[in-house]
C-alpha cells in the first residue's frame, strides 16, 4: 500500500465568475521513501493538489475525492486530527520561507513549540533536538544562532530552517512546494543537495512540486506532469525525460534552453497558459497541442497505464507522439 | 574587433548612499558600491549577456546605461557620445535610442492605460506631432509584429497573460526603432512554455531590426542561448567574460564554474552523472564586501593572497578575460554534439 | 512560434474583426460596487437627499426666511408638523418653516462637505504626488510644511478667522479648504512612493517622458482609487466639523442655516415640547453621514487593490 494515496481528487474554488475547478479528478500515490516530482506551469493545479491533501485550501476552495495517508482518510478528518497528522506525519515547505516563519518569534521558540506540543518534550530536550536538527541542515553555529529571529538569516538559511522545522517530528512525507524558486542557482544547488541527503538520512518520502525540469531530473525517482488541473503523464523520471509519451511533456522538454546543447531556435508550445474558468471539455492541452485531433477538445482522454509502470492521458498512440 | 562598438562601457561605477536607520541627518551616509568598475564593448547588432545572482549589480548596470540611476564614475560611450557627461535635456532626447524591457511584465504596464496608449507612449513623447492615425497604424503594425492581435488595442493590461504582457512591453520598447535594447530578466517571470516564445521573438526581432542587445538574466541557460558575449558578474564586479560558447564549455573562473555546475540540466542521466561543484555560503553584503577578490569568501581555490589585492583582469586572448590568477579550465559540463 | 504560417493566418483573420473594447479597472470597480447592496442602497439614499436639497424648495409653502405670524408664540401648540398649514416639518421657535430650513441646511452642509473634499482631492493629490515623486529635499520641505500646518490647532484658527473676518459661508469654505487637504496630501504621498517604484513608471522615465507628464499620466490615475475612497469618507467628517462650528454658533449666518445649526437650535428648544425641531434635522444629518460612510466602504471594497 502506498504511503499517500490520492484518488479522483477535485478542487473547486467559488470565485466571482462562478465555480472554477483548479484540480480535476487527479489520482496518484507515493510509496514510503520515494521521491515524486509534480511538474507543471502556473494554473496546472500542482500546488492546489498538495494544499487540498494537507487541508490547507483557501476558504473559498473545497476538495472532493479521497486522500488516504497510511490508510487514513485525510479529507474527512477534523481540524484537530488533521493538525496532528500535519505536525507529525506530513510536513510541507514553501517557496517563501518567511510566510511560514513568525517574524516576531525567535527560531528556537518556533521550533521547540512543535516538539513540546506533539512529542511532550521538556523545553530543554526540545531545544537540544532543535539544535540537532539545525546541525543536520548545516546551519553553522546552530547552538548560538537558534535564538536569532528569522529576518537575521539569509534566504537560503531561512529555507534550511524551514526544512529543519519540517523534519522535527520525523515526518514520513515531506511536500516541498517550489522550495528553491526564490533562491539563486548556487544556493538552489545547496538546498537540493541538502534535500537529497535528508531523504537518504531520514528515509522521508518527498513530493517535489516545481516548474523546473532541471531540478526534477537530478532529484526525483518518479515524475508526474500536470496541465490544466489534470495529469498528463506519469512515470519513472528517466523514462519520462528520455521518451515523453505526451505532446505537452515533449513540448515542455524541448522549450527549455539547455546549457549543454547548441540549438539555433527553441521549439515552442504555441498559445498561453490555460484559463481555468474556460477549459475545453476534453483534453485541457488540446488548444495548444500541435498534434491535436478532432476528438481531443471533445472527449477527455483517460489516464491509462502502459509500458508497465507509466501512465498517460492522450488520445494519440505512444508511437505517434514525436 | 572589426567594427566600432555601438556601446563601449569603461570602468562604469554606480554608488548608492545608504542612510543607516536612526542615524543623525548629518552623519555621512554609507556607500553601497552596486556596480564597481565594469567594462565591456557591445558591437553593433550583437547581444551581450550579463549573468549574475541577485545582488550582483546586473540590473543596476542596466539602469545606469538606460539612465534611470545615475553613474558615479566611468563612462558609457554610445555612438561616440558619453552618456555620463550628457546634459539632462540631451540625455532625455537620447533615450529614444536606448529602450528597456522589464522583468515583471504586468508591473511594467500602467494598469489604467489601454494597450494602445501604452505602446504609443514613447512615440507620442518623442514625436508629439505624429498624426493620431499614423500613431494608431504604427501601434497596430507593431502589435502584429510581436504576435498580438491588433484588435486588442483598446484592452487593458490585466486582461492579458504574462507572456502577452511581455509582448506589449516589447512592442513599446520597439516603436521608436531604438538601436539598443536592454532586457532585464525578460523571461524569468514567465512560464516555461511561454519563455521560449519570448526568447525566440526577441532573437527574431534582433536579427530583423539589426538591434544591439544587452540581455540580463540569472539563468545562464537562457543567456547562453541568446547572447554572443557573456559577462559574469558577482557583487558588482566582472568575474569572467568570453563568447557564449567558450564561457559555458571552457569556463576559467571558479565562480563561473560553480554557476554552470549549479544550473540543473533537464536530463536525468546526465544530471546524475555530471560533476557537482557546490559552493558554500551566500552572497556577502554589498555594503561590506570582502577585501581583495569579492568572491574569495566562497571560492574553493581561495588563498591568502586573494584577500590582499583585487585580481586583475587577465586577457586570455579571443576576447576572453578572467579576474582570477588561479584560473584553469574545469570540465563541469559534458557537452553533447 | 512567430511567425509560423498558422498563427499568421489566424492573426490576419482576426485583424479583420472589429476592435475589442477593453474593460478598464474602473469598469470592474463599478461592477463590484453595484454588487454591494448596502453601498448601492446608500448611494440611492444620497441621490434622494441630493434631490431633496436641490429641489425641496419647489414643494415648500413657506420660504426659509418667512415668519408665520399666525403661530408665533404658540409653537408648541400650533407649530407641530402638519400638511394642512404647510409646515411639513413643523416650525421653529420664531415661526419659520422648518421644512424649507432643513432643505436649505442640508444643501449648505452637503456643499461644505463636497467643496471641502474637492479642494482636498485636487490640492492634496497633486501636492502629495509631487512631493512623493520628486522625493529627497523637495519631499522633505513639502511634507514638513504639511506637518507644521497640521500642528496648528485648526479648530482654534478657524474660530479665530470666523471671528476676525466675520461669519460667512465663504470664510467657512476657506477655513475648511485650508485644512482638509493635509491628510490627503500625506495619503497621496505615501501611495506615490509605492507607485513610483513600479516598473511602469521606470519604463516611462527610461523612455524620456517628462516628470510632470509622468505624474499626471502614470501616478495620479493610479492614486485616484484610494483618493476617491478617502474623499467620500472625508465628506461626512467635514459635515461634522461644520456642524460643530455651527453648534458653537460660529458657522453660517442667519437667515441661512446648516444641519448643525438646526440641530443646535432644536436641542435648545427640546424642553419646550417642540421635539420635531431636533428630529428632522438630526434625521437628515444622520442619514447623510451613514450614506456617505456606506458609499465610502463600498468604494473601498470595489477599488481594493487586492482584487486586481
Amino acid at each position: 500500500m502506498s504511503l499517500l494515496e490520492i484518488e479522483n481528487l477535485t478542487v473547486t474554488f467559488q470565485t466571482g465568475d462562478g465555480p472554477v475547478n483548479a484540480v480535476n479528478g487527479v489520482s496518484f500515490g507515493i510509496d514510503a521513501g520515494e521521491t515524486l516530482a509534480v511538474v507543471g506551469e502556473s494554473g496546472s493545479g500542482k500546488s492546489q493538489t498538495a494544499f487540498a491533501a494537507m487541508g490547507l485550501l483557501a476558504k473559498n476552495g473545497a476538495a472532493t475525492g479521497t486522500v488516504r495517508f497510511d490508510g487514513q482518510e485525510l479529507l474527512k478528518l477534523s481540524n484537530r486530527e488533521l493538525n496532528r497528522v500535519r505536525a507529525q506525519e506530513i510536513a510541507m515547505i514553501f517557496q517563501d520561507p518567511m510566510t511560514s516563519l513568525n517574524p516576531y518569534l525567535r527560531v528556537s521558540d518556533q521550533m521547540t513549540e512543535v516538539l513540546q506540543l506533539h512529542k511532550g518534550m521538556s523545553r530543554k530536550e526540545a531545544t537540544a533536538e532543535a539544535v540537532r536538527m539545525l546541525d543536520a541542515v548545516r546551519i553553522p553555529d546552530a547552538r548560538n544562532r537558534i535564538t536569532n529571529f528569522p529576518h537575521e538569516f539569509s534566504g537560503g538559511m531561512r529555507q534550511r530552517i524551514m526544512i529543519a522545522m519540517a523534519l522535527l517530528c520525523r515526518p514520513r512525507l515531506l511536500i516541498a512546494d517550489e522550495p528553491t524558486t526564490a533562491l539563486d542557482v548556487t544556493v538552489q544547488a545547496q538546498i537540493m543537495e541538502l534535500l537529497g541527503d535528508i531523504r537518504t538520512e531520514f528515509g522521508t518520502a518527498v513530493i517535489l512540486i516545481t516548474h523546473d525540469l532541471g531540478i526534477v531530473a537530478g532529484f526525483c525517482d518518479r515524475t508526474l506532469v500536470m496541465y490544466g488541473g489534470q495529469i498528463m503523464e506519469e512515470g519513472p523520471t528517466n523514462d519520462v525525460f528520455a521518451a515523453p509519451s505526451h505532446p505537452y511533456t515533449r513540448g515542455l522538454l524541448k522549450a527549455v534552453p539547455r546549457l549543454d546543447r547548441e540549438e539555433d531556435s527553441l521549439q515552442t508550445i504555441a498559445g498561453e497558459p490555460p484559463d481555468m474558468s474556460r477549459l475545453p471539455a476534453g483534453c485541457p492541452f488540446s488548444p495548444r497541442c500541435d498534434q491535436v485531433e478532432d476528438i481531443c477538445p471533445m472527449t477527455r482522454p483517460a489516464l491509462e497505464g502502459f509500458d508497465g509502470n507509466r501512465r498517460r492521458a492522450c488520445h494519440l498512440n505512444v508511437k505517434e507522439v514525436a | 574587433m572589426a567594427t566600432d562598438p555601438i556601446l563601449s562601457v569603461r570602468d562604469l561605477q554606480v554608488t548608492f548612499d545608504i542612510r543607516r536607520q536612526g542615524a543623525w541627518p548629518w552623519t555621512p551616509p554609507m556607500k553601497l558600491h552596486a556596480v564597481g568598475g565594469i567594462s565591456f564593448d557591445l558591437p553593433a547588432g550583437e547581444c551581450v549577456g550579463i549573468v549574475g545572482e541577485s545582488g550582483s549589480g546586473k540590473s543596476t548596470l542596466a539602469r545606469a546605461i538606460v539612465g534611470t540611476v545615475p553613474m558615479s564614475g566611468g563612462s558609457a560611450v554610445f555612438e561616440g557620445q558619453d552618456l555620463a557627461t550628457m546634459s539632462p535635456e540631451a540625455r532625455r532626447r537620447h533615450r529614444r535610442n536606448v529602450q528597456m524591457i522589464f522583468q515583471d511584465p504586468l508591473a511594467a504596464l500602467n494598469p489604467r492605460m489601454t494597450v494602445g496608449e501604452i505602446i504609443a507612449e514613447p512615440l507620442i513623447t518623442h514625436e508629439p506631432k505624429t498624426p493620431r492615425k499614423e500613431v494608431k497604424r504604427r501601434v497596430a503594425e507593431l502589435m502584429e509584429r510581436v504576435g498580438l492581435l491588433p484588435n486588442l488595442i483598446n484592452r487593458y493590461p490585466h486582461e492579458f497573460s504574462g507572456g502577452q504582457c511581455q509582448r506589449i512591453g516589447i512592442a513599446r520598447a520597439l516603436i521608436l526603432k531604438p538601436k539598443l535594447l536592454i532586457c532585464d530578466e525578460p523571461v524569468s517571470a514567465l512560464d516555461v512554455s511561454v519563455q521560449a516564445q519570448v526568447v525566440n521573438l526577441l532573437m527574431e526581432l534582433q536579427r530583423d531590426m539589426g538591434l544591439s542587445m544587452i540581455f540580463i538574466a540569472h539563468d545562464l541557460s537562457v543567456v547562453k542561448h541568446i547572447s554572443d558575449q557573456i559577462v559574469v558578474m558577482y557583487l558588482g564586479r566582472v568575474m569572467e567574460q568570453a563568447d557564449a560558447r567558450t564561457l559555458t564549455t571552457r569556463p576559467q573562473h571558479p565562480y563561473t564554474q560553480a554557476l554552470i555546475s549549479s544550473v540543473p540540466v533537464p536530463d536525468p542521466v546526465l544530471e546524475k552523472a555530471r560533476p557537482r561543484m557546490v559552493i558554500e555560503g551566500e552572497l556577502p553584503s554589498p555594503l561590506n564586501p570582502p577585501s581583495g577578490c569579492v568572491f574569495r569568501t566562497r571560492c574553493p581555490k581561495a588563498q591568502a593572497s586573494c584577500a590582499e589585492a583585487r585580481p586583475e583582469m587577465l586577457d586570455l586572448g579571443n576576447a576572453h578575460t578572467v579576474a582570477c590568477p588561479f584560473h584553469e579550465v574545469e570540465e563541469v559540463l559534458a557537452v553533447q554534439a | 512560434m512567430f511567425p509560423n504560417k498558422q498563427t499568421t493566418d489566424t492573426l490576419l483573420e482576426a485583424a479583420q474583426v472589429a476592435e475589442v473594447r477593453g474593460r478598464s479597472l474602473w469598469r470592474d470597480a463599478v461592477d463590484r460596487f453595484l454588487k454591494n447592496k448596502a453601498a448601492v442602497g446608500a448611494l440611492i439614499t444620497l441621490i434622494l437627499i441630493g434631490i431633496f436639497a436641490l429641489f425641496g424648495d419647489l414643494i415648500a409653502v413657506w420660504n426659509n426666511e418667512e415668519i408665520d405670524w399666525g403661530i408665533m408664540g404658540q409653537i408648541a401648540q400650533k407649530g407641530a408638523p402638519s400638511i394642512a398649514n404647510g409646515h411639513y416639518f413643523g416650525a421653529d421657535e420664531l415661526g419659520r418653516d422648518l421644512y424649507s430650513r432643513t432643505v436649505q441646511g442640508t444643501r449648505i452642509s452637503i456643499m461644505v462637505g463636497v467643496v471641502g473634499s474637492v479642494i482636498a482631492v485636487v490640492v492634496g493629490t497633486l501636492y502629495g504626488a509631487v512631493a512623493g515623486y520628486f522625493g529627497g529635499r523637495i519631499d522633505n520641505i513639502m511634507m514638513r510644511i504639511v506637518d507644521i500646518l497640521m500642528a496648528i490647532p485648526f479648530m482654534f484658527v478657524l474660530i479665530l478667522m470666523l471671528v476676525i473676518f466675520g461669519r460667512s459661508i465663504f470664510m467657512l469654505f476657506v477655513g475648511i479648504g485650508l485644512i482638509s487637504w493635509l491628510d490627503m496630501a500625506r495619503i497621496a504621498r505615501g501611495q506615490t512612493l509605492t507607485i513610483k517604484n513600479k516598473e511602469f513608471v521606470e519604463a516611462a522615465v527610461a523612455t524620456g517622458v517628462r516628470p510632470f507628464t509622468i505624474i499626471l499620466r502614470h501616478i495620479v490615475p493610479n492614486l485616484l482609487g484610494i483618493v476617491v475612497v478617502y474623499a467620500t469618507l472625508l465628506i461626512p467628517g467635514l459635515i461634522l466639523t461644520e456642524s460643530f462650528i455651527s453648534f458653537l454658533g460660529l458657522g453660517v449666518q442667519e437667515p441661512n442655516t446648516s444641519l448643525g445649526a438646526l440641530i443646535s437650535a432644536g436641542a435648545g428648544q427640546m424642553q419646550y415640547g417642540v421635539i420635531w425641531q431636533l428630529y428632522f434635522p438630526l434625521f437628515f444629518f444622520l442619514v447623510t453621514l451613514f450614506a456617505f460612510f456606506f458609499v465610502g466602504d463600498g468604494l473601498r471594497d470595489a477599488l481594493d487593490p487586492k482584487d486586481r
